[in-house]
C-alpha cells in the first residue's frame, strides 16, 4: 500500500491485505497528525497513516501466525576501544564515550565478511530451528558491505548452509535496514504461502572513513531468522514500515568510505523514522510502550537509541537487553537483529518484543513478536549473543585495526 | 641389467648467479661432466629440473638444452619430481644404460631460481595444490609441522636441530662451490629470524641457482674414460602421500625409510656400510628425520647425532661433508646430481678438506616435497 | 585460483564433505574415488563435524605473496572425530598458543583473494574450540 501526500511517500505493511473498502478510506484519510515531541522537534507536520486501527487479518483464529523458527548471531571476535580511536586522532576519550556511548567495537578479521558473518549466524539458526535446510524455500541477505559489487553473497552462503539448489536468493541493500528488509521479506514469502521456510539475515563489516564520527561506531557482525509457521520460537504479531527520501548518509558506487550529513543524520532522518514506524506500529497494534517487556532500536551509536526509546516512553530496562552498541558497535544491517537475538536468548513465553530498525535514505521496519513456549529449549542451542559479547577477545591497536580494515595503502 | 658407472662429473658455483641463465648454468654443468669424462658426444641427457616453467616461463627443457650443449638431435628428456628431480634424473640415466639402451648418458640437474619469481610460492606448488597452498601453507611450514611432530613424539629440540645447521657451515666453509662459505655459531643459528615456527631462517635452506651433472656409461667401458670411475651399487625410489595431512605419522618420513630399504636391498648392503653420505636437508629437521630413516641412527635418535659428531667429519658416519643444502645451496632441480656430484668426489678421494678417509661406498638421498617422493643412490668406488 | 576449479571444490570446502569407504570405514577428506587404505572404490558421502584436533602445527612467519598481510598465522593438521585429517589455518588466537593436542572449532571463513579483483576463495579455518 502505498499513500503518496506531498512529496514523502509511505509504505505501510500489515499483515494481510487491508479489506478494499478500507483501502480507499485510508488513502483519503491520510493527514497530518502530530504526536509526542516528534512535531515539536521538527517543527514541521509529520505525515502519518490515518488509519491508525490494525486491521486483523481474516484468518488470524484458524491459521498459525508465521514467525521465527530458529534464529542466530555472530560477532567478529576483535575489539577495538573507542579510546584507541580517539587516541589516534588526538580527541578526548572520555567526550567520545559520554557523547556516544561507546565502549568498544568488533573489528572483522581480514578473513571475515558479510558472507562469513552469514554463515556462521546461518548455522546458529539452522541449529535453533532443526529443520533440514533443505525445505528453506527462499534466503535474502541484507547488507552494505557485499564483498562482491557483482554477484550475491548469498550464493556462496546458501551453498555453506546446505540450503537449495531449489531456493529463492536476493541480496538486499538499504543502509543500516537491509537485515530487517531481509527478515520482512522472508516472513512474507512465508506468510504467502509460497515456501515452507525462509531465511533473513543481517550482516555487516561496516565501513567508516578514518577520523570520521562513524569510525567510533562501524563494527561487524549480523544475525539470521528462519521464519516458518509451525514449531515458533517467537510469534510475528506485527509488522510495520516508514520510508521517505532522505539523503541522511550514503555511499557512491565505488567509494570506498560513506558519506553523512553530520547533524542532518539525527532529528530528520534516525529520530524522524524510527519514531514514526514505532508509533506506527504501536498505533496500528494497540499496544502501549509499557506492553513490551523488551525492546531494540538500530543502534547508530549508544545515545541515538536510548533517547528515541525514552521519548516515546520506553525504559532504560526495556531497552538494555537488546542495547548492545556499547560492546560491539554498529554493524549496520547486522544491529537491530543482533540486538532483537540477544533478546530472544533470554525472552521468557509470553514476552512481547518490539524491534524497530533504521537505514540512511531512509527507513525504518517495526516487527512486534511475542516469545513462545518453544523458544527457552532452543535458546542454548547456539552460541548467544552475550557470550559473544563476552567471548576471549583481541584488542587491536589502531595500527593494527587499519591493517585489519586495509586502510593502508599497500603494493599490489 | 648391466652394471652402470660414473665417468665423469661437472657442476658450476652455486649461489645467486645474476649473470647466468638456466640454460648457462646446464651447460657450465654438463660441459663440466663431459670434458672430465674426455668425450665430445653422448647418446641421451636427462635433466633434472622442478620448476622453470613457474621460475623463468621456460618449459620444455629437453630440445633447449640439447641444442645449447650442441648436440641437438638426441634425445633429452626433462625429469620432475620437485626437489626430487636431479635424484630421479640420476635414476632415469642409469635405467636407460643399465638397460642397454644407451652407452654414455649424461644426468643433469638444473635449477634458476633467483630470476624474479616468487619463490615462495612457486616451491609450495610442490605440495598439495587443493589441500595446503589453499589454506596458505608455505615449504618452511611444511617442514615446520614435521619438526614440532618430531619434537612432540622424540623430545627433539630447537638446539637440536641448530646443531645439524652448525655442522653444515663448517662443511660448506671448506666448500669453493657452496653458496654461504660462513662458519654459524649455534647462537647465529639460534637467533636468526623465525620463518616458520619452530624453524628460523638458519634452519632452512637458502634459494639458489646452480647446475650440476654426471655422465654414465657401462661399467665395463668405464675404463675408456677415466682411471677412477664409480659405480653405481643400487638405486631406490619411493613415494609417499602429496599432502602432510595424510601421512600416516607426519614425524616421520616414510618415503626415506622406504626408498633406503630398497637401496640397501638391492646393494646388498646395510646402513653400517656407509663411509659417507649426503642427505637431504632442505630444512635442519629433514636430516634428523633422515639419520633415523635410513637407518644412520636408531629412531629418535636422530636429534643427538650432530651434537655428538657422530654425523660430522671424522664421526661414525659424516654426512653432508658438502656443506648440505643448507650452505653449499638448494637449487632444488639440480640438488640430486650435486649430492651425487660430492659422493663421487669422495670416493675418488677427491674431497679435499672435507675428504672422508678411506670412503669406499656412499649414499646421496634426495628428498621431494615435504617427503612425498625420495630417490637413494648407493655408489661404490671401484 | 581459476574459478572452474574453484566451483568443483565447493562442497568439500564449504560443507565439510568428505567419502567414507564402505569397505573398510575410512574417512577421507576431500572425497577420494580409491580408499588410500584398503583401495576399495564405493564411496558413501559424510560430512565432516566441525571441530577437531591440532596433531601438529606451525606459525608461518614468511607467507606466500597472497597471504603478506595475515602473517604471522598459524596452520596446523586437524583431525575430527571421524579420522579425517587435513590442514588449514587457526586464527582468532594467538598463533603461538596453537599447539598440538588444541581443540578447535572449524568456521566458515575467506581464505585467499584473488588478487584485487579476482574471486573470492572461502573454506574452512580453525578457531579455538567452544567448549
Amino acid at each position: 500500500m502505498v499513500a503518496r501526500t506531498g512529496n514523502r511517500t509511505l509504505f505501510q505493511a500489515t499483515h494481510g491485505p487491508l479489506p478494499l473498502s478500507q483501502r480507499g478510506e485510508k488513502r483519503q484519510n491520510a493527514r497530518s497528525v502530530s504526536f509526542g515531541s516528534i512535531s515539536g522537534t521538527l517543527g514541521y507536520p509529520v505525515r502519518v497513516p490515518g488509519d491508525t486501527t490494525f486491521v486483523k487479518r481474516s484468518w488470524h483464529q484458524e491459521v498459525e501466525m508465521p514467525g521465527i523458527v530458529g534464529y542466530g548471531a555472530f560477532i567478529p571476535r576483535n575489539r577495538i576501544k573507542s579510546e584507541e580511536i580517539a587516541r589516534q586522532w588526538g580527541k578526548d576519550p572520555a567526550t567520545i564515550q559520554r557523547g556516544l556511548l561507546l565502549k568498544e567495537k568488533s573489528v572483522p578479521g581480514l578473513d571475515e565478511d558479510t558472507i562469513t558473518i552469514s554463515v556462521a549466524a546461518g548455522r546458529g539458526a539452522l541449529a535453533r530451528a532443526g529443520i533440514d535446510p533443505q525445505k528453506v524455500g527462499a534466503l535474502y541477505i541484507g547488507s552494505e558491505s557485499h564483498p562482491y559489487a557483482v554477484k550475491p553473497s548469498g550464493t556462496v552462503v546458501l551453498e555453506a548452509l546446505g540450503l537449495g539448489p531449489e531456493i529463492h536468493v536476493a541480496d538486499f541493500e538499504f543502509a543500516c535496514k537491509a537485515g530487517t528488509e531481509a527478515m520482512s521479506v522472508a516472513l512474507a514469502m512465508v506468510e504467502s504461502g509460497r515456501v515452507e521456510y525462509a531465511m533473513g539475515i543481517g550482516a555487516d563489516t561496516s565501513q567508516g572513513a578514518p577520523n570520521d564520527a562513524l569510525e567510533f561506531s562501524a563494527s561487524a557482525g549480523g544475525a539470521a531468522y528462519i521464519f516458518g509457521r509451525e514449531k515458533l520460537l517467537a510469534e510475528f504479531l506485527h509488522t510495520y514500515s516508514y520510508t521517505s527520501d532522505t539523503p541522511d548518509f550514503w555511499r557512491r558506487e565505488g567509494e570506498f568510505y560513506p558519506r553523512h550529513g553530520g547533524r542532518f543524520t539525527g532529528e530528520p532522518a534516525y529520530f524522524h523514522h524510527v519514531m514514526s514506524a514505532t508509533q506506527g506500529i504501536l498505533d496500528r497494534s494497540g499496544h502501549k510502550p509499557e506492553d513490551f517487556r523488551y525492546v531494540v532500536l538500530h543502534m547508530p551509536n549508544g545515545k541515538f537509541p536510548l533517547a528515541a526509546g525514552k521519548r516515546m516512553g520506553f525504559t532504560q530496562k526495556q531497552m538494555e537487553t537488546g542495547w548492545v552498541v556499547n560492546l560491539m558497535g554498529n554493524s549496520y544491517s547486522g544491529s537491530s537483529p543482533t540486538g532483537l537475538a540477544a533478546i530472544l536468548d533470554v525472552a521468557d513465553p509470553g514476552d512481547l518484543i518490539l524491534i524497530t530498525s533504521f537505514g540512511s535514505g531512509a527507513g525504518s521496519d517495526s516487527f512486534i513478536m511475542k516469545a513462545t513456549e518453544l523458544l527457552p529449549e532452543r535458546q542454548g542451542l547456539a552460541p548467544t549473543v552475550r557470550s559473544m559479547l563476552d567471548n576471549p577477545r583481541k584488542y587491536l591497536t589502531y595500527g593494527e585495526y587499519a591493517k585489519l580494515r586495509e586502510k593502508i595503502i599497500l603494493n599490489d | 641389467m648391466r652394471e652402470v658407472a660414473i665417468v665423469g662429473s661437472g657442476m658450476t658455483k652455486f649461489g645467486e648467479l645474476w649473470d647466468m641463465s638456466l640454460r648457462d648454468l646446464f651447460v657450465e654443468a654438463a660441459l663440466g661432466a663431459m670434458k672430465s669424462a674426455g668425450v665430445d658426444s653422448i647418446d641421451s641427457i636427462y635433466i633434472g629440473n622442478m620448476s622453470a616453467g613457474q621460475f623463468v616461463g621456460q618449459e620444455h627443457l629437453g630440445p633447449l638444452m640439447a641444442d645449447h650443449l650442441g648436440v641437438a638431435g638426441v634425445p633429452a628428456t626433462r625429469v620432475e619430481s620437485a626437489c626430487a628431480s636431479g635424484g630421479m634424473a640420476l635414476r632415469s640415466a642409469y635405467l636407460e644404460v643399465a638397460s642397454g639402451m644407451s652407452d654414455l648418458v649424461l644426468a643433469s640437474g638444473v635449477e634458476k631460481m633467483n630470476d624474479g619469481a616468487d619463490v615462495t610460492g612457486v616451491l609450495a606448488t610442490a605440495s598439495d595444490q587443493e589441500q595446503e597452498v589453499y589454506y596458505g601453507v608455505t615449504f618452511p611450514g611444511l617442514y615446520a609441522l614435521i619438526a614440532r611432530a618430531h619434537m612432540e613424539k622424540y623430545g627433539t629440540t630447537e638446539e637440536d636441530m641448530s646443531w645439524v645447521s652448525v655442522k653444515a657451515h663448517r662443511n660448506g666453509a671448506k666448500n669453493p662451490h657452496a653458496q654461504f662459505r660462513r662458519v654459524m655459531s649455534l647462537e647465529d643459528v639460534m637467533t636468526s629470524s623465525m620463518v616458520a615456527e619452530p624453524l628460523r631462517l638458519l634452519h632452512c635452506s637458502p634459494v639458489t641457482d646452480g647446475g650440476a651433472a654426471l655422465l654414465l656409461c657401462p661399467l665395463d667401458r668405464a675404463h675408456e674414460f677415466t682411471d677412477r670411475p664409480v659405480k653405481i651399487l643400487a638405486s631406490g625410489a619411493a613415494t609417499s602421500t602429496l599432502a602432510l595431512a595424510d601421512r600416516a605419522d607426519p614425524a616421520d618420513l616414510d618415503v626415506v625409510d622406504l626408498s633406503g630399504k630398497r637401496a640397501y636391498e638391492m646393494a646388498g648392503l646395510t646402513p653400517e656400510d656407509i663411509d659417507v653420505a649426503e642427505v637431504h636437508d632442505c630444512f635442519a629437521i629433514a636430516e634428523i628425520c633422515c639419520y633415523e630413516a635410513l637407518g644412520f641412527v636408531e629412531r629418535g635418535k636422530g636429534k643427538d647425532a650432530a651434537r655428538e659428531g657422530i654425523t660430522d667429519l671424522g664421526g661414525r658416519i659424516p654426512v653432508n661433508v658438502s656443506g648440505g643444502l643448507k650452505s653449499k645451496g638448494h637449487p632444488v632441480g639440480a640438488t640430486g646430481i650435486a649430492q651425487a656430484v660430492t659422493i663421487i668426489e669422495q670416493l675418488r678421494g677427491e674431497g679435499g678438506e672435507v675428504q672422508v678417509e678411506g670412503a669406499n661406498i656412499g649414499l646421496a638421498q634426495n628428498l621431494g616435497g615435504s617427503g612425498a617422493s625420495s630417490v637413494v643412490h648407493i655408489f661404490q668406488g671401484v | 585460483m581459476p574459478s572452474p576449479r574453484y566451483h568443483r571444490e565447493i562442497p568439500a570446502r564449504f560443507r565439510l564433505e568428505a567419502g567414507k569407504c564402505a569397505g573398510c570405514g575410512r574417512v577421507s577428506y576431500p572425497a577420494r574415488k580409491v580408499c588410500p587404505a584398503c583401495r576399495g572404490q564405493e564411496m558413501e558421502q559424510v560430512k565432516l563435524s566441525p571441530r577437531g584436533t591440532v596433531v601438529t602445527s606451525t606459525v608461518i612467519h614468511v607467507p606466500p605473496d597472497d597471504f603478506l598481510n595475515e602473517a604471522p598465522y598459524a596452520m596446523a593438521v586437524v583431525e575430527t572425530a571421524e579420522g579425517a585429517r587435513f590442514m588449514t589455518q587457526v586464527v582468532d588466537c594467538d598463533p603461538s598458543t596453537v599447539l598440538p593436542g588444541m581443540e578447535v572449532d572449524l568456521e566458515f571463513r575467506l581464505i585467499r583473494k584473488e588478487g584485487k579483483s579476482g574471486i573470492l576463495c572461502y573454506g574452512h579455518k580453525g578457531v579455538p574450540g567452544s567448549v
